[in-house]
């Protein structure tokens, strides 16, 4: 190719997507702030580094939310709306379990099965934290995986199942019922309010220096890492020697392909659930073992940000699941350098607006394989 | 590839303001005169009649795969011309960069003397060039009758505003009742009346294929591009359906037919383009075609 | 056939849908009614029951029409209505809140134009957003627009209760080249997370005002004192009318829409819907259409959002979660989506049954047992099974009735999109024409009734 079409290629960019340039404008500010920020020490460096820590942590867990959720979507070819309220019924399931292998004996049995509903037992009481009661979180991630990987297969069979030839809308839509019976049951049993889950005061800390300051990195950051890290290096074995994972990859690599060979098995279905809901589950009970809260709203309110994870790394695609959470978890942390606190999450929405404009197959699609 | 033979340069020029003689076309009310729109183009001696529509140097490359390789062609004014190749020979992805659902690599493509290469396929099909589909694209939940109002050119009732204001309904409703005589007509002429009121996803395959055609037709086209017009329709349904498309023709209308089957275009085309893998293998008379050694080696599976 | 049988026949039609809707609107009024006579409501009691299920009614019956307008018409999913009626509502409540005094400083105004100036401007300002959205985002596969519109709606309640944009000093001149704006204002803004005081006229008033209504609506008011209800009849009467207001606001928005419908610019909605490549093919330009729908359906949410949180003293951001969405969605899904008189009988059943109804049974139940206290949580409900109580338990789900609700609504989806997709009253089917399409001449019926006189005499 000449100098001169390359030229001629480039002005037709400018000329066609002002958004495209709009984009880039944008970045370049924010790079141009940020630098003028750490240089004249009106951003701190190790504030920044908190920022990116805390959006990393918030990644991990969106990501591997964001697995099961890309799964599905691309397997069975629906946006499921109830992902995240799976998300909360595992934080819930391994909350009860975390509290009942705590607390029993001193406390009633309903209360700690009810997760304190009501103020009746309190996390931080019970000493709840990967230090102090080492098992009762061990069970309680365990158990949030096992009750989520049951919900998400009841659900399908009756639910789902029948209606299995149907459109992907109308699979989404029946979702969003899905969302609500569940969100609103989950309130019902175990109560409105949002409670202290852990025994936050107790968790061990550690403050990392960062040249003009430290930032702090707590024993729940690290297990979040850990157990991230563990799981999705699972999900890649699995799905590198097993036929669910060929599947997969077929799908991710050549959609049309796949469909060709014929529609998943019921056996395939079963297994993307299984693994899709497990991760969910724990995701969920990690993120509540995390952040120290528990609510009914809590998986709801960052379903929007596993979408944007999955859209953002190509839905199907396991490592862009992991890829487009981490991006679009500190997108929401680290934003607030340049925007208001309350936009953080606005931002990430953005970020994934863009993307779908942009680049619909997603950031990572055509290079990699689940 | 073979050498197509270069249009004559007697084009005529073209009349950008299609929907504007929309108005005229819907009063008709004698369906010959409706359907005879383009007597006015000049109808030279068969030696050299006035080519519509002009393909040149088309390509298109998907990835890395060159689905069509530098096609040329045209389509001269009334007549009937076919274009036939095996599966995967690019004839349908041919269709589609005609008729603006793709955008070429490369090449042009010229109806009426005006290069439409890249236009949207609105802008296109306003212009006068009509398409069917290759699997019949009725829309189903429309009744047959909706989908045949769907067509004409240059409502008024498409603004939005002209259709909900109470001065100006009164002259969406006139256009209407207009346009449903000549709808009437058409569902007539293709003998679907009977089946006016039934929702389009209700009927045979067959059926949607005239339903199909008739609703192309509505758009007042000078020429009309049909995808395999003929799969999966009976025997007498596909008797009808060749009836219908001789009488057109002899209107004045001038088709390009996409077909798997080679007897069929053969016997009722007068001109055949065969293509084999993304180019123009031969460009003739059935008879030219018939004798030819490459169609043949093609079409039998062979190398080329 | 005679000409006077096929008129008979016709009108048999036409008024089977006026039927329907005057069966399904009596059908919950009586219940409501019967329901107030077992809980031992006076008259003022009964009105204020029924002036709340007109309320909803017309609330709902609005908002699925507009949505109607997206989704069943023009195969838009759209889930990011809140957004557009929160919008609408802010921007009015910007526009035609009274100036703060000066001092006043913790306090949000707004610019104290008339009220109208602010409805104007908020259903301006919804179609202006819808248009900002629908611009990139109408290209994209319906689940993706989905996703897009949601995350809408979440941003723009993110706006509401930023801090950001709790209050902006209004400079006392503005200068627009040629002319110089002395606005009253001082200070406005969207009022952060504690939202904002609608402490403008009140809607009603100032709607009666300007028909020079509002005198003898008083007059009528200082009856009703005399004769019917002695103590402070007002604001019984008043949500009666406003009730009556948003029947009214219904049936403009489905003459609207049913003109809209009913005429070719409906009919390539409808066939964007069945088939974009399609009607591309036959020469229409289907992102203009799309783009006109979208914004006409966005402005008119907004003005949905508008007469329902108009009335209400004040707007806080939680009203604008994405659960109202929803709730419109099932309530078009009840009534049958591409039908306007489905979408606004499904608004009235989504309104008298699922968002009212629960209530009013617990309510029902407990005025006709005496029940005693519910138990606090679900630990306590379930305790009463150790002794084979069941009491307790009972209590609780009855206590927990504004939650339960919701889980019916979903169960309630999963099933219709299991068993009735199509809609609770079936599939309906309303002619995209403005005339009649049956062969010109010909007397035959057309099965047809909704062409029969496109709504022109509505």
């Amino acid at each position: 190719m000449s100098v001169s079409e390359t030229y001629v290629r480039y002005r037709q960019t400018l000329s066609e997507e002002p958004l495209a340039i709009g984009v880039l404008l944008v970045a370049l500010w924010m790079a141009w702030s940020l630098a003028s920020g750490l240089l004249s020490g009106g951003i701190q460096v190790s504030s920044l580094a908190s920022l990116i820590w805390d959006g990393l942590l918030r990644g991990l867990i969106i990501g591997l939310a964001g697995i099961g959720l890309s799964m599905t979507y691309s397997i069975l070819n629906f946006a499921n709306f109830a992902h995240g309220d799976y998300l909360t019924t595992g934080a819930f399931a391994g909350m009860a379990t975390s509290y009942l292998v705590a607390g029993i004996g001193e406390n009633s049995v309903g209360a700690l099965l009810l997760v304190g509903a009501g103020g009746s037992v309190f996390g931080g009481a019970l000493g709840i934290g990967v230090t102090t009661a080492p098992l009762a979180v061990v069970l309680g991630a365990l158990l949030a995986g096992i009750a989520t990987i049951a919900l998400a297969l009841v659900i399908d069979r009756f639910v789902y199942r029948p209606i299995r030839g149907e459109s992907g809308i109308a699979l989404l839509i029946t979702s969003i019922g899905v969302a609500f019976a569940l969100r609103y049951l989950l309130q019902f049993v175990f109560g409105a309010g949002v409670r202290g889950t852990t025994a936050a005061g107790s968790v061990p800390r550690v403050n990392v220096p960062a040249i003009d300051g430290t930032f702090r990195v707590t024993a729940h950051d690290i297990s979040l890492v850990v157990v991230a890290a563990g799981l999705m290096l699972g999900v890649h074995l699995l799905l590198q020697r097993t036929k669910l994972g060929k599947a997969m990859r077929a799908m991710s690599d050549n959609e049309d392909l796949a469909r060709i060979t014929g529609i998943p098995t019921e056996r395939v279905i079963r297994t993307t659930w299984i693994v899709g809901a497990g991760l969910t589950g724990v995701a969920g009970y990690m993120f509540v073992l995390w952040k120290g809260t528990l609510g009914f709203n809590d998986g709801w309110l960052l379903l929007l940000l596993v979408f944007a994870a999955v859209i953002l790394g190509g839905i199907g695609s396991i490592y862009g699941a992991i890829g487009g959470g981490i991006i679009i978890g500190l997108t929401a942390s680290v934003s607030v350098v340049w925007i208001p606190s309350e936009f953080g999450r606005a931002a990430a929405f953005l970020v994934m607006i863009v993307i779908l404009l942009f680049k619909p197959e997603g950031i990572f699609a055509g290079r990699t394989t689940a | 590839m073979s050498e197509t033979d270069e249009s004559p340069t007697e084009s005529k020029p073209s009349d950008p303001e299609a929907g504007s003689d929309a108005d005229d076309a819907a009063s008709g009310a004698d369906l010959s005169g409706v359907m005879g729109t383009e007597a006015d183009v000049p109808s030279a001696d068969d030696g050299a009649r006035y080519a519509p529509l002009e393909v040149e140097g088309l390509r298109k490359e998907f990835g890395g795969i060159t689905a069509v390789d530098g096609v040329s062609f045209d389509v001269e004014e009334g007549t009937l011309t076919g274009l036939i190749g095996p599966n995967g020979a690019g004839k349908s992805t041919t269709f589609n960069l005609i008729t603006g659902m793709l955008d070429p690599t490369a090449g042009t493509v010229r109806f009426n003397g005006e290069d439409i290469t890249g236009l949207q396929p609105h802008e296109i099909a306003n212009r006068g060039l009509a398409r069917t589909f290759q699997i019949a694209r009725e829309l189903e939940e429309m009744t047959v009758l909706e989908n045949m109002m769907l067509a004409p050119k240059g409502q008024v009732g498409e603004s939005l505003w002209r259709s909900i204001m109470p001065m100006t309904r009164g002259s969406v409703r006139e256009q209407e009742t207009e346009q449903l005589e000549r709808v009437w007509e058409v569902l007539d002429f293709f003998e679907i009346d009977h089946l006016a009121q039934e929702y389009a996803g209700n009927l045979s395959g067959g059926q949607r294929k005239l339903l199909e055609m008739a609703r192309a037709l509505l758009t007042d086209p000078d020429v009309l591009l049909l995808d395999e017009p003929f799969a999966g329709v009976n025997p007498t349904l596909e008797k009808r359906l060749l009836e219908h498309i001789h009488e057109l023709r002899e209107r004045g209308y001038t088709f390009l037919i996409v077909e798997h089957d080679m007897d069929l275009i053969m016997n009722n085309c007068e001109r055949v383009i065969v293509m084999h893998q993304g180019r123009i293998l031969k460009d003739g008379t059935p008879t030219e075609i018939k004798e030819s050694e490459e169609v043949i080696e093609a079409y039998l599976g062979g190398e080329v | 056939m005679s000409a006077s049988d096929v008129r008979a026949r016709f009108r048999g039609l036409f008024e089977r849908d006026v039927t329907l809707v005057l069966a399904v609107l009596g059908a919950l009024y009586v219940a409501y009614i019967l329901a107030g006579v077992v809980f031992g409501y006076g008259l003022r009691g009964q009105l204020n029951s029924i002036a709340n299920l007109t309320f909803y009614i017309g609330v709902f019956g609005m908002l699925a029409l507009a949505l109607n307008l997206h989704w069943g018409y023009t195969g838009l999913f759209n889930i990011g209505i809140v957004g557009f009626m929160g919008i609408g509502i802010y921007v009015t409540a910007l526009v035609s809140k009274p100036p703060v005094a000066e001092g006043g400083a913790a306090q949000v105004g707004g610019f104290g134009l008339p009220l109208v100036v602010g409805v104007v401007a908020g259903v301006v300002a919804a179609g202006l957003f819808g248009l900002l959205v629908a611009l990139p985002a109408l290209r994209l596969r319906a689940d993706y627009l989905a996703i897009v519109t949601v995350a809408f709606s979440e941003i723009v309640r993110f706006t509401m209760m930023s801090r950001t944009f709790q209050t902006f000093t209004v400079p006392d001149t503005i200068d627009l080249w040629l002319f110089t704006i002395d606005p009253t204002a001082d200070t406005v803004g969207l009022g952060g997370g504690g939202g904002l005081i609608l402490n403008y006229t009140d809607p009603l008033e100032a709607l009666l005002r300007t028909l020079f209504l509002w005198e003898p609506y008083l007059g009528f008011v200082a009856v009703v004192e005399r004769t019917l209800i002695p103590n402070n009849p007002k604001p019984v009467i008043d949500g009666l009318a406003y009730g009556v207001l948003l029947l009214i606001g219904v049936g403009l928005f489905y003459l609207l829409l049913s003109r809209t419908g009913k005429s070719p610019f409906g009919r390539v909605l409808k066939a964007i819907r069945e088939d974009e490549d399609v009607a591309n093919a036959l020469g229409k330009d289907t992102d203009r259409f799309k783009l006109t729908a979208f914004v006409l359906g966005a402005a008119l949410m907004g003005l949905g959002g508008i007469l329902w949180y108009s009335s209400r003293g004040s707007i806080t951001p939680p009203s604008f979660r994405p659960n109202i969405t929803f709730f419109i969605w099932i309530a078009l899904i009840i009534g049958g989506s591409g039908s306007n008189t489905g979408s606004f009988l499904g608004g009235a059943i989504f309104a008298g049954v699922l968002y009212e109804g629960p209530r009013y049974f617990k309510n029902l139940v407990q005025a006709a047992f005496d029940l005693g206290d519910a138990p606090r949580n679900f630990g306590e409900a379930m305790a009463g099974f150790a002794s084979l109580d069941p009491m307790p338990f009972i209590l609780y789900t009855l206590d927990s009735v504004s939650q339960l609700r919701l889980v019916i609504m979903g169960v309630v989806l999963i099933w219709l999109m299991h068993n009735r997709p199509e809609g609770l009253l079936g599939h309906r089917k309303e002619t995209a024409s403005s005339v009649d399409l049956a062969r010109p001449g010909s007397d035959g019926p057309t099965g047809n009734p909704a062409a029969a006189d496109g709504g022109e005499n509505q």
